[in-house]
């Protein structure tokens, strides 16, 4: 089973200082060799602050787009991971050790796998 | 020979027959569920890439053990260095000493003491059954949550605290001491049939058994009675269970209707199932201090030898009931007594003993008692007691294939 991980925190790295930035980059960078030696790593990514963000729609084949998130929340998306586990119990054991979850929180999203899912994406 | 593109297979086999009691020894040597399931991890992880190259070891069993154990102990020295912690815990300490030399042995410990901390009477019963059937039956949180019908989160959850309760408050991983055992057992058997019936029938829904739950209920019966021999209500419990699950293909027709006992195609019966049940129960009732599953399998044992519903020692039946209405007096033995002498005796002595069982205020929310109070009267030609005992029978279940056969009766009543 795929997991879907959300970082969430308050500050994301573009917010720290540089020092308290380079020392979770170091977390980062521990923790995510020791998910991909374990096996759980699929794919991980961080993302750029909210501020960079445009969401856009298109209504009546127009597109009109506004600046920053679809949602407003004091905590932000800082990056994500996917990740292989057993099952939801061991999706949230490997979760816990996110850096971002010891001072925002991680949101473990099941990824779909069901048929229909599958093959309208190509991924069967 | 095996060539090297059979080994991920090999190693998938041997993960699949191992892994549980690989975990239950980790889980003994490291204290605590979590750090021994990713010790367990590690240990798979490291043989899926060293046994293609180096062979497989002769004892896999022992080499995951010690290399699990390894792997934890780096990983606590890692943290160590990072919380500042120079000194190791006397129980990580103990796990550098060399392997134990009788390791097979106390692996069959091992599983033993992990059920009796799975079901430890401080965790609740839906605790207890989750955490048993994710770590001594290996199953998925997800199946786990499908085969309940609750959502996998809920599950999970479950799983989380209760690991967190057995960390706090300090649940030993130990078979208990004899004086406690008796004790401790009912809990752990409790959950077993409690796995099993939820298989067999659920409380709401239309999906009246669900059979991998049955499968499991009745694996762990067999590790249980493999681990503890001698006690008599585990072949009593083991024998109820698999006396009940012969009849499921007779137990539910095309339509999903409820088929009751004396209308069953006994021709469907699992005979291989009544013979290992019938087997157990006289293996069961020969110990001394048998309990009410050895007497409830003893019961099932004489209906599943009948060969014609007609043909049933009722006789029998009544006399098992009285014992264990002696041993373990309770409302619900009362009522299945109330029927098996309906059965010697009559319907309106059935009817007599259900009777005084209302006038105590007993089981007056339990539908199947006045679906046997309605089949008396009908029995006794009783048109209108039976049709209000039906109706109120229908009132106080939500059971979709019970329902249906109470209608039914219900309907040949009214249109008589």
């Amino acid at each position: 089973m795929k997991y879907l991980c959300l970082i969430c925190a308050e500050k994301v790295m573009e917010q720290m200082s540089k020092t308290d930035a380079d020392k979770h980059y170091e977390e980062y960078r521990e923790f995510t060799t020791d998910i991909r030696k374990s096996g759980h790593f699929v794919d991980c990514n961080r993302l750029l602050p909210p501020s960079e963000a445009i969401t856009i729609r298109v209504r009546k084949g127009k597109i009109s787009s506004t600046d920053g998130p679809f949602v407003e929340t004091k905590e932000q998306i800082g990056g994500y991971y996917v990740i292989e586990a057993r099952d939801l119990n061991e999706a949230i054991q490997v979760a816990a050790k996110i850096p971002g979850a010891a001072l925002g929180c991680v949101e473990i999203r099941p990824i779909a796998n069901d048929l229909q899912t599958l093959d309208v994406l190509g991924l069967g | 020979m095996k060539s090297v593109q059979d080994y991920p297979k090999t190693v998938e086999q041997i993960y699949r027959n191992e892994f549980r009691r690989v975990l239950a020894t980790l889980i003994r040597f490291l204290g605590d569920i979590d750090q021994a399931e990713e010790a367990l991890h590690d240990a798979f992880k490291i043989a899926l890439e060293q046994w293609p190259q180096q062979g497989i070891p002769d004892n896999p069993r022992a080499w995951l053990v010690s290399v699990g154990r390894f792997k934890a102990i780096d990983k606590f020295r890692r943290n160590a260095r990072f919380d500042s912690i120079d000194e190791i815990p006397a129980h990580l300490a103990t796990l550098i000493s060399p392997a134990d030399d009788n390791l097979d042995e106390s692996l069959e410990d091992d599983q033993l003491r992990l059920i009796f901390t799975c079901c430890h009477p401080s965790l609740s019963p839906e605790a207890q059954i989750a955490l048993t059937l994710r770590e001594i039956c290996g199953l998925s949180t997800e199946e786990i949550a499908h085969a309940f019908l609750i959502a996998p989160k809920t599950v999970a959850q479950r799983i989380v605290r209760a690991k967190a309760k057995i960390r706090d408050a300090r649940i030993p991983y130990e078979v208990p001491e004899l004086e406690h055992l008796s004790d401790r057992l009912d809990s752990v058997l409790k959950v077993i049939y409690l796995v099993f019936n939820e298989s067999y029938s659920t409380s709401s829904g239309i999906e009246l058994m669900r059979h991998d739950l049955s499968a499991e209920a009745i694996r762990l019966g067999r590790l249980l009675l493999e681990l503890m021999p001698s006690e008599p209500e585990i072949p009593g419990l083991l024998a109820l269970m698999l006396l009940q699950d012969s009849r499921r293909a007779a137990r539910i027709n095309a339509q999903g209707d409820l088929i009751l006992l004396d209308e069953q195609d006994r021709s469907l019966w699992n005979r291989d199932q009544v013979n290992e049940g019938v087997i157990l129960v006289k293996h069961a009732l020969g110990l001394s201090g048998f309990g009410a599953y050895t007497l409830q399998a003893a019961i099932a044992a004489v209906h599943a030898e009948a060969p014609s519903a007609g043909e049933t020692d009722w006789r029998e039946i009544v006399g098992l009931y009285n014992v264990l209405k002696q041993i373990y007096p309770s409302p619900i033995v009362e009522l299945n007594r109330a029927v098996a002498v309906a059965m010697r005796d009559g319907p309106a002595m059935g009817l007599e003993l259900i009777e005084a069982l209302i006038s105590q205020g007993q089981l007056v929310d339990y539908h199947f008692m006045y679906a046997a109070k309605a089949d008396f009267h009908r029995k006794l030609g009783q048109r209108n007691e039976a049709i209000e005992a039906y109706q109120h029978a229908l009132q106080l279940t939500q059971q979709e294939p019970e329902r249906r056969f109470l209608q039914k009766r219900l309907t040949e009543l009214q249109n008589q």
